[in-house]
């Protein structure tokens, strides 16, 4: 009892040695920065008025609550992550049985599935803007007007789509690519198995697949969930959150308030406000996510 | 005779069986290469036509109907060279990536041994926790930060972002390794400690070696992270330790015709990491099969 | 043994990298170099070109290039000056920044230039609109490299076809009905092309030159919005029924250089556009329409006031550079006669940096080369920020209004009509959302 009490206390200073560091920068790197967000968004302080100053009380989160923009962009913000994860989970899973199978070429496919991840967010947003989607120049005008359609005006009309296209299009590989090493894990002689009973492949997928993928796809959502909520680049090089708010999300909008406005107390507040529900997701994935994680 | 005949008919049946079979795996294989290889060109049209228009006139790049033939020319190339120098961006893009992958991992090797192997009621909100410091969006703290580098003497410096890459990268690091480690037997270090080692030697000497390839892997996502983040390379540089997300922002508004330079400017910034990711792509799955996907 | 040896040697290799990530670069430490921000126009890129040639003759400064596009040059640039962070030492900015952040301490003043900088040869109100001129600091802040009005270019060829003559001072309601004749989708070709692209100084700068004629304003005298008053409503309906009508597809993501692209290579009929284009216009090499072109004023509708715009880049030198002396040798160079000739001798005289100075236009060469010359003179000259609207207001601008809270106000009120434009909302609903979200702002800075 007492050496495991004693073997208790040395590994809690142990750990918190080793964690010291991790734990401390992140620390760092959170509260530093937190406390001045905090501190600005009690403030006046427009970087383009120095002059007017002083404390606002709560103001800033006065003008952000009540503004309607606040409201339509968490909307966008949900939407965006809601569909991407969809699209890329499903699409990722059937993808993945697909280049499990066997075919020719398989490697070299397969190098093509996953190249859209390695691209820059950037870049890809420019090479869809200005060379897939363009209404004038664009492949999908020329296909379209192949079939004598009228070309379709992407970001215009269906902006938040576009947007969640080409989002889709980055993060799909990675889905493929950690869905893929887990299907490759599956045992094969249970399978057979299954297939020796009488089982049709739709039925070998949605209860002997599906379910060991059940780890790997709570991975996915997870990770791409952390990204997706502050997708930025995209929105920036395509749509700049328009038309109207069509496509600003939440990071976007805190963007307009500081660097468009300049408006640091604003954006401190929206700031605060994106804490608190980065919060509320962590508490979400720590009840869902981690438990499928810790089995 | 007759159970010969017999035979030989069941044989052969079997054989027309047996070949029938044959060319119905055939068939299958055939039709999955198709199904396969046309949704893979389909993910790499992009990139594919990205690269064929950067060896073409700007004339040729906006041609409706698009033009698949055509002479390449390399002026676009040339014309983005002679406007900025791509190797100094590049070799930025090198260093601070790898750079903030090495810190990256030399912190979270002991943090996720301490959480794999000493965990405590704590661990999992410490790990998401610090996961969910990722969701806060950069430019909400823009300003504090360039204050603080400011002061620090930081701006415009390649250890300014690594640290920052670091820092961005770390959570998702350290969350990796522990799934890592969590899977490695207990009795493994146990034996390890009984023989005297110190939890450095236990680290370097028994779970590195063990769990080489998971490592391996969280540090290639971490440079592929790295190297495509645009937020913070473009409003923390200026010119010394600007690296390709800053070269490609200056070609990203269009100026008269500008299609095959931006394809050629693009190709340039991603192709050093596209070719990484390919050549790695098989140690990176490999790595992800010792972890939590497995 | 052999465990430890390994350990070593990646310890090694470890410690190696940080440390030559670490090591910082080594700079030249003979000559000064200073850091140029730039926006990524032709214009500029041919200063960029010119480098060498400034290398040449002061041997003694390097210039190091930050070229970015517009909106993220002014993000950082904003940053930087504002947190006085020292990254650049030299920065292209426009007509509105200039009086804002000279205003606020923030721009050196640029008094005492040489005698053969010859200030007296710049036009007047691009001179005017890069100084302060009250207060106890008034004088010069920003040296312009080139300025320019907005005009409305037309395709010959196509007028003479449709059997059109154009005046001397078109309105937007013929506009509307040369559109309705020149438009001819199926051959490629359409009406209009005009700014849709949302941003203060994109679609909103057009529609403040239209609203401006058509009678509006931004503010009244007591600083209240006048989103919602009839001249906006009918300038704003007018355009979207006009771009619906007669415009290329995907209109809300045109801007200037997307226009100049789509005219250069023959899409558009007319277009209403900034008077820097006319160079690019003119030169056969990058346009398909130059033996074509025809040029007219900015359309009007009730009233000639603020029916053309008044813009111009120019360099800076922020307080917070270190090199102020290097720094103003080079903007001199820019910006001179000199630099001008420069030009026209290695580029061809239609590519200059035009809208600066007198002496350019009174240049034969010029003249020669830029048949639009003292059209484009006049434009500038008659365009006059301090009296643009019919009715009074207490603000200074054209397509703008020099206060600091105008960049956000114009991006806002530009999604709006970025929006009504794509039939995402009508105008309506778009101009009361533009209204209120202006009123939002400026209750938020104290009016």
């Amino acid at each position: 009892m007492s050496t495991r009490a004693s073997g208790r206390t040395v590994g809690g200073l142990r750990t918190l040695s080793l964690q010291a560091p991790a734990v401390g920068l992140l620390l760092m790197w959170m509260l530093i920065p937190l406390v001045m967000t905090l501190w600005f968004s009690f403030q006046r302080y427009n970087l383009l008025m120095p002059s007017v100053s002083g404390f606002a009380g709560v103001d800033n989160y006065y003008y952000l609550l009540t503004d309607p923009s606040l409201w339509t962009a968490m909307g966008n913000t949900l939407l965006l992550v809601g569909w991407v994860l969809v699209a890329t989970v499903v699409g990722g899973t059937l993808l993945a049985v697909l280049l499990q199978q066997e075919f020719f070429g398989r490697g070299v496919a397969r190098l093509f599935v996953i190249a859209p991840f390695f691209i820059m967010p950037t870049v890809s947003a420019l090479v869809w803007k200005n060379m897939m989607m363009h209404p004038v120049n664009g492949i999908f005008a020329w296909i379209a007007s192949l079939f004598g359609l009228p070309a379709i005006d992407w970001f215009a009309s269906l902006p938040l789509t576009s947007v969640i296209i080409i989002v889709t299009w980055q993060w799909l590989p990675f889905a493929v690519l950690i869905l893929l090493t887990a299907i490759q894990s599956l045992d094969d002689d249970q399978v057979e198995a299954a297939r020796m009973d009488g089982a049709g492949p739709l039925a070998i997928f949605f209860y002997i697949t599906l379910p060991h993928l059940k780890r790997a796809i709570s991975v996915v959502v997870m990770i791409e969930m952390i990204f997706l909520l502050t997708i930025f680049a995209e929105i920036f090089v395509t749509t700049s959150g328009g038309p109207g708010l069509a496509t600003t999300n939440l990071a976007y909008l805190i963007y307009i308030r500081a660097l468009l406005d300049f408006d640091v107390g604003g954006a401190s507040a929206g700031g605060v406000i994106a804490i608190i529900l980065a919060n509320i997701v962590a508490f979400f994935l720590v009840r869902t996510v981690a438990k499928n994680l810790e089995n | 005779m007759m159970t010969s005949s017999t035979n030989s008919v069941a044989a052969a049946s079997m054989a027309v069986n047996a070949s029938r079979a044959r060319r119905s795996v055939l068939n299958r294989k055939l039709v999955l290469t198709l199904v396969a290889w046309t949704i893979a060109l389909m993910m790499f049209f992009p990139i594919f036509w990205m690269f064929l228009t950067s060896f073409k006139t700007e004339a040729e790049a906006i041609s409706t109907p698009p033009s698949l033939f055509f002479t390449p020319s390399i002026d676009g190339y040339i014309e983005i060279q002679a406007r900025a120098d791509y190797f100094k961006y590049a070799l930025n893009s090198v260093v601070i990536s790898l750079g903030a992958t090495l810190l990256a991992l030399l912190i979270a090797i002991p943090s996720a041994y301490s959480m794999a192997f000493l965990p405590t009621k704590r661990t999992q909100t410490t790990l998401l926790w610090m996961l969910s410091t990722k969701m806060l969006p950069s430019v909400g703290v823009l300003l504090p930060v360039y204050l603080i580098f400011r002061d620090l003497g930081l701006l415009d410096s390649r250890t300014g972002l690594i640290i920052i890459y670091m820092l961005m990268n770390l959570p998702i690091v350290v969350w990796m390794l522990y799934t890592f480690f969590k899977d490695i037997p207990k009795d493994i270090l146990e034996a390890g400690r009984m023989d005297g080692a110190s939890t450095l030697q236990e680290i370097f000497h028994l779970l590195l070696p063990l769990t080489l390839p998971g490592i391996a892997s969280t540090g290639l996502l971490c440079v592929i992270l790295s190297w495509n983040e645009a937020f913070w390379s473009l409003n923390l540089t200026t010119s010394n330790a600007a690296p390709l997300t800053a070269y490609i922002a200056s070609f990203s508004s269009p100026e008269g015709l500008f299609w095959a330079k931006l394809s050629a400017a693009s190709t340039l910034a991603v192709a050093p990491i596209l070719i990484f990711g390919w050549m790695t792509q098989k140690q990176m799955v490999r790595g992800l099969t010792f972890g939590a996907v497995k | 043994m052999r465990l430890s040896h390994s350990m070593l040697s990646r310890r090694r290799l470890l410690s190696l990298a940080a440390l030559a990530a670490l090591t910082p670069l080594s700079g030249q430490a003979s000559a000064e170099t200073i850091t140029v921000a730039t926006v990524n126009n032709a214009d500029m890129v041919v200063m960029q070109s010119l480098t060498n040639e400034f290398e040449k003759s002061h041997p003694d400064i390097k210039l190091d290039w930050v070229v970015l596009e517009e909106n993220v040059l002014r993000q950082r640039l904003t940053t930087d000056i504002a947190t006085k962070g020292g990254q650049f030492d030299v920065m292209t900015i426009g007509t509105y920044e200039v009086p804002i952040w000279a205003k606020q301490g923030w721009l050196t003043k640029l008094d005492n230039l040489p005698a053969d900088y010859n200030e007296a040869d710049l036009i007047k109100p691009i001179r005017d609109g890069l100084s302060l001129t009250e207060g106890d600091d008034q004088g010069l802040y920003a040296l312009p490299f080139y300025g320019e009005s907005s005009m409305l270019y037309y395709r010959k060829d196509l007028f003479e076809k449709a059997g059109i003559d154009m005046p001397a001072k078109p309105t937007w309601t013929q506009v509307n009905d040369w559109a309705s004749k020149l438009n001819a989708p199926d051959e490629g070709v359409y009406g209009i092309c005009l700014r849709g692209k949302p941003g203060w100084g994109e679609n909103t700068a057009l529609l403040s030159t239209m609203v401006n004629s058509f009678g509006g304003r931004w503010f009244d005298e007591d600083w209240k919005p006048q989103l919602d008053s009839p001249a906006w409503n009918e300038a704003v309906n007018f355009y979207v029924d006009l771009m619906n009508n007669y415009g290329p597809p995907g209109a809300t993501s045109n801007g200037f250089n997307e226009n100049l692209a789509l005219f250069s290579s023959g899409k558009c009929g007319m277009w209403v556009d900034a008077t820097s284009a006319a160079g690019k216009l003119y030169n056969p090499k990058e346009s398909s329409v130059a033996d074509k072109l025809g040029f007219a004023p900015a359309p009007i509708a009730k009233t000639e006031k603020g029916s053309h715009w008044l813009w111009s880049w120019a360099l800076a030198i922020p307080e917070s550079s270190k090199s102020k002396d290097a720094a103003r040798t080079f903007i001199t160079w820019a910006t001179s006669e000199e630099y001008i000739n420069l030009v026209g001798e290695t580029q061809g005289w239609a590519s200059i940096p035009p809208g600066t100075r007198k002496s350019t236009y009174e240049n034969p060469a010029y003249q020669e080369a830029a048949p639009f010359a003292s059209f484009v003179m006049d434009a500038i000259n008659s365009a006059d920020p301090t009296d643009a609207t019919l009715e009074p207001v207490p603000y200074v601008g054209v397509q703008l209004v020099t206060i600091p809270e105008f960049q956000s106000i114009g991006t806002q009120v530009g999604q709006q009509m970025a929006a009504a434009l794509a039939g995402q909302t009508s105008v309506e609903d778009a101009l009361a959302s533009a209204q209120r979200s202006t009123e939002r702002t400026m209750r938020q800075s104290g009016y």
